[in-house]
């Protein structure tokens, strides 16, 4: 059987008074792509938000349920803990500004608070861009600001920061949205090669790249999952309606 | 570690209140020994004779008055005529950087340095004319220091006024423009509607500062303490007399007087700057 | 029709004329600043204390190192507090207090500086006994205030939350978020608000005449009185001496090109460090 990293159980989350996400239960695969789709506004980011505690941010958010990472409910742990083990890739590419290509990939460990010697935090840097594919185009810049990277190689350089600090689960939402085609098929070939180190939760509006990298698709409709199974099926023989609809775009 | 630092924040907060506070409880207090004294009748008050212990702020406040409202209205037609320059007529360019760094400069020059300047320079040309006109020569007064307070508050009301003129939507000016209208035309049917509480607010805010402005009106306007009777004579302003007379005022009422002077400077300016920023609020959203 | 046009055209010209007219004044103070000014000034203008009138030379040495300390005292007072409340502000801005205080900086900001005067001398003056730069500094730091909060209010609006966001998704907490991230982002341009808050209080006359009082001799201690250069030409050009009048023209002139520098400095340096977002 496949191992589970994440088990959502009948979750709900919402701000005020308004739900968004409505008694959601699914499981996240270990070593797997999981793609979260649906119309715009079904609350996927929200519902991804609050899969590293991000969503409890906002003053008017709500949650209801839980969310088990390796059988904990991670409502019951440290946020600090839960987002070390969870990171994040955001639609738009967001290296710290102040920092250099360097400094942002070990920010995960400045950050907390972490000290490394040199040898350490080179390697660190080394092996996560490298894993993230961005190795070769920067190691001779590697101290100077990430700012001046193309959009496609700033989000890898995100996705190399998320990837220093060793997570259990990387979180994408519409994480090439803000790309050229060119970056985006990039960063696709690089969310399957990732599959190895981590397990990828990511959003996307984009079935032809839903089909390429997931191995597993949720549809989400209004904040309820309608359909979860594996891509091939989903994309060839949707259950529901609503998906069926939605994969030949009546709804984007 | 969060939690520690949130709370010093707050404290901050709290103590950046305590401060303001502060501010006003010590004006009240340090006036107390006037406002027993004298109550009410302080404001109206018209004699101010520290020899006999009579004192009475109203020279003061009509010398504020005049000054301030004069220079607003002196300088009107050359900030307003800056504004348009700025944000109506050339936006961007060589001339419209020319005369923003012009204001700057104006806007950098320092109180004391506009009062000298004035006292050396402009207070003989003011005895020069006064004399054509077969007046008491005296150079210094309330008119000469209207003339150096407006230039001075020039540049505080145009870059406010600019800004306001740079929000109106240019679409509205378009269409205005598609009718067949001329500049002149839409800036008086368009842009000066639209703008006019803007422009107010800016006006407020720049009588603001003219209110509270000491050093430059201290050195020229002839420290007089009585209704000045005429825009050439010398008088007083509650900021000059401040200035003027503070490090003389060893007996207690004296220094009260003197502090419930500074109360009430800080009402009328408060009240003034209140409106100008309430309308600007009102007017930004 | 003509008429129309002839109208346009002749509110043009008179905007451009009024406009131009800020040159008038412009010109014939900077022209007396600089011809009456670089005539003061000399190696002994900037090392001698002043000489009693009558006697040739002496020097401003006393209100040059007076408002270098009256200005470092403010700073070091107004700095910390002011950014420290510009972040609570914006941090915490869903609270009655935040609102309340970002509203009132503008009042502060409206405050005559003569009024701070007032302030500093009651709660440093009358309790200590004596005039003092400590006194004069806590009148300047309060007009510092104002521009140092807002300045940091402005720039911490500024930055989006998807900054905070990436710290927050990497484990990090709001104060090394805070230390690490926002305020390193929003550094120059704090930095710039204090430089021009700075230029402000640099001039400054009112609050100090009856706070740091003035003093012909050199003082490095901050509670006694100091000179300072705006001082020294208030209390110049109110004398009948012509030897003090030219070393007022002399102070005005360092004192407005030290202002202008700080203002280019602040112009051209900081809007080029500013962080990329
Ligand atoms: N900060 C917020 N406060 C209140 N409501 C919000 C907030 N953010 C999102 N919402 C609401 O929650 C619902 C779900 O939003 P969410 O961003 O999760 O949708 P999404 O599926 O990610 O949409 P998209 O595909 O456009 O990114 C929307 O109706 C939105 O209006
Ligand atoms: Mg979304």
């Amino acid at each position: 059987m496949k191992d589970r990293v994440l088990e959502v159980k009948d979750f709900s989350a919402g701000f005020g008074d308004k739900t968004v996400v409505k008694n959601v239960s699914m499981e996240i695969y270990k070593n797997r792509v999981t793609s979260i789709m649906g119309p715009s506004g079904c609350g996927k980011t929200t519902f991804i938000r609050c899969m590293n505690r991000l969503h409890e941010l906002n003053e008017q958010a709500f949650h209801k349920g839980e969310i088990l990472l390796d059988g904990e409910n991670i409502f019951k742990k440290n946020p600090i803990e839960v987002r070390k083990k969870i990171g994040m890739v955001f639609q738009r590419p967001n290296p710290f500004p102040t920092m250099s290509i360097y400094d942002n990939v070990i920010a995960g460990y400045t950050l907390n608070g972490i000290k490394l010697s040199k040898e350490e935090k080179d390697k660190i840097v080394e092996d996560s861009l490298k894993k993230a594919y961005l190795w070769e185009e920067v190691k001779d810049s590697l101290h100077r600001r990430g700012t001046f990277l193309s959009g496609g190689q700033q989000q890898r350089l995100c996705i190399a920061r998320a990837l220093a600090v060793k997570p259990e689960i990387i979180l994408l939402d519409e994480a090439t949205s803000a790309l050229d085609p060119k970056a985006t098929a990039k960063i696709e070939e690089l969310i399957v090669d990732l599959k190895q180190y981590v397990t990828i939760v990511m959003v996307t509006h984009n079935i032809s790249q839903a089909a390429r990298v997931s191995d597993y698709i949720a549809f989400l409709y209004l904040g309820e999952l309608v359909e979860y199974d594996k891509a091939d099926t989903i994309l060839t023989t949707p259950k529901d309606e609503r998906t069926e609809e939605y994969l030949t775009g009546k709804f984007s | 570690m969060d939690k520690g630092v949130k709370r010093i924040l707050k404290l901050t907060g709290y103590l950046f209140l305590i401060l303001l506070a502060g501010i006003v409880i010590t004006l009240v207090y340090g006036s107390a020994a006037s406002i027993r004294k004298f109550g009410l009748g302080f404001i109206w008050g018209k004699e101010w004779n520290p020899v006999s212990g009579h004192f009475g702020a109203l020279p003061f406040i009509v010398g504020t008055l005049i000054t301030s409202f004069l220079a607003l209205l002196i300088s009107f037609p050359f900030s307003m005529a800056i504004s348009l320059f700025l944000g109506e007529y050339f936006k961007k360019g060589l001339i419209a950087k020319i005369i923003e760094s012009a204001t700057d400069l104006l806007a950098g020059i320092p109180s004391v340095v506009y009062g000298f300047w004035g006292l050396m320079v402009f207070v003989p040309v003011m005895r020069k004319i006064e004399m054509k006109f077969g007046i008491l020569p005296y150079g210094v007064g309330i008119l000469t220091a209207s003339l150096i307070l407006s230039i001075m508050i020039i540049p505080y009301t145009s870059s406010l006024v600019t800004e306001v003129l740079k929000l109106v939507p240019s679409d509205l000016k378009e269409a205005a423009y598609g009718l067949g209208a001329t500049r002149f035309e839409v800036i008086k049917k368009v842009i000066l509607p639209y703008t006019k509480s803007g422009i107010l607010a800016g006006l407020f805010l720049a009588l603001g500062r003219a209110l509270g402005e000491t050093m430059a009106v201290t050195m020229v306007i002839g420290n007089r303490n009585a209704i000045p009777h005429s825009l050439f004579a010398p008088g007083n302003t509650m900021a000059s007399v401040i200035a003027n007379e503070f490090t003389e005022a060893t007996e207690n009422l004296y220094l009260s007087s003197l502090i419930e002077i500074g109360l009430l400077l800080f009402v009328i300016t408060v009240i003034v700057n209140y409106i100008g920023n309430k309308i600007i609020k009102r007017y930004s959203v | 029709m003509k008429w129309r046009l002839i109208k346009d055209k002749l509110f043009k010209y008179s905007v451009i004329l009024f406009a131009f007219a800020v040159f008038i004044p412009l010109a014939l103070i900077l022209f007396d600043l600089v011809s009456k000014g670089i005539g003061a000034i000399n190696l002994e203008f900037f090392t001698k204390l002043p000489k009693p009138p009558g006697e040739e030379g002496g020097g401003i040495l006393n209100a040059i190192a007076g408002t270098f300390i009256l200005i470092s005292l403010a700073t070091l007072m107004a700095v910390p507090f002011g950014i420290m409340t510009g972040i609570f502000i914006v941090d915490f801005k869903k609270s009655k207090t935040a609102k309340f205080a970002s509203f009132s900086v503008n009042l502060l900001q409206g405050i005559p500086s003569i009024v701070l005067g007032i302030i500093a001398y009651i709660w440093v003056v009358l309790p200590t006994g004596k005039f003092s730069a400590l006194s004069g500094a806590v009148a300047l730091a309060i007009m510092m205030l104002p521009i140092i909060i807002k300045s940091t209010e402005e720039t911490l609006k500024m930055i989006p939350d998807y900054l905070k966001e990436a710290s927050y998704s990497l484990g990090a907490g709001y104060t090394r978020t805070l230390f690490k991230v926002v305020l390193p982002a929003a550094l120059p341009s704090i930095a710039s608000g204090v430089l021009i808050s700075i230029s402000r209080i640099a001039g400054e006359t009112a609050p100090l005449l009856f706070t740091a009082f003035g003093n012909p001799f050199l003082n490095l201690n901050a509670l006694k009185p100091v000179d300072s250069m705006p001082l020294v030409i208030f209390k110049y050009a109110m004398s009948p001496y012509d030897d003090w009048h030219r070393i007022a023209w002399g102070a005005s002139f360092v004192l407005i090109l030290f202002i202008l520098v700080m203002n280019l400095l602040t112009k051209f340096y900081f809007s080029k460090k500013r962080v990329k977002l």
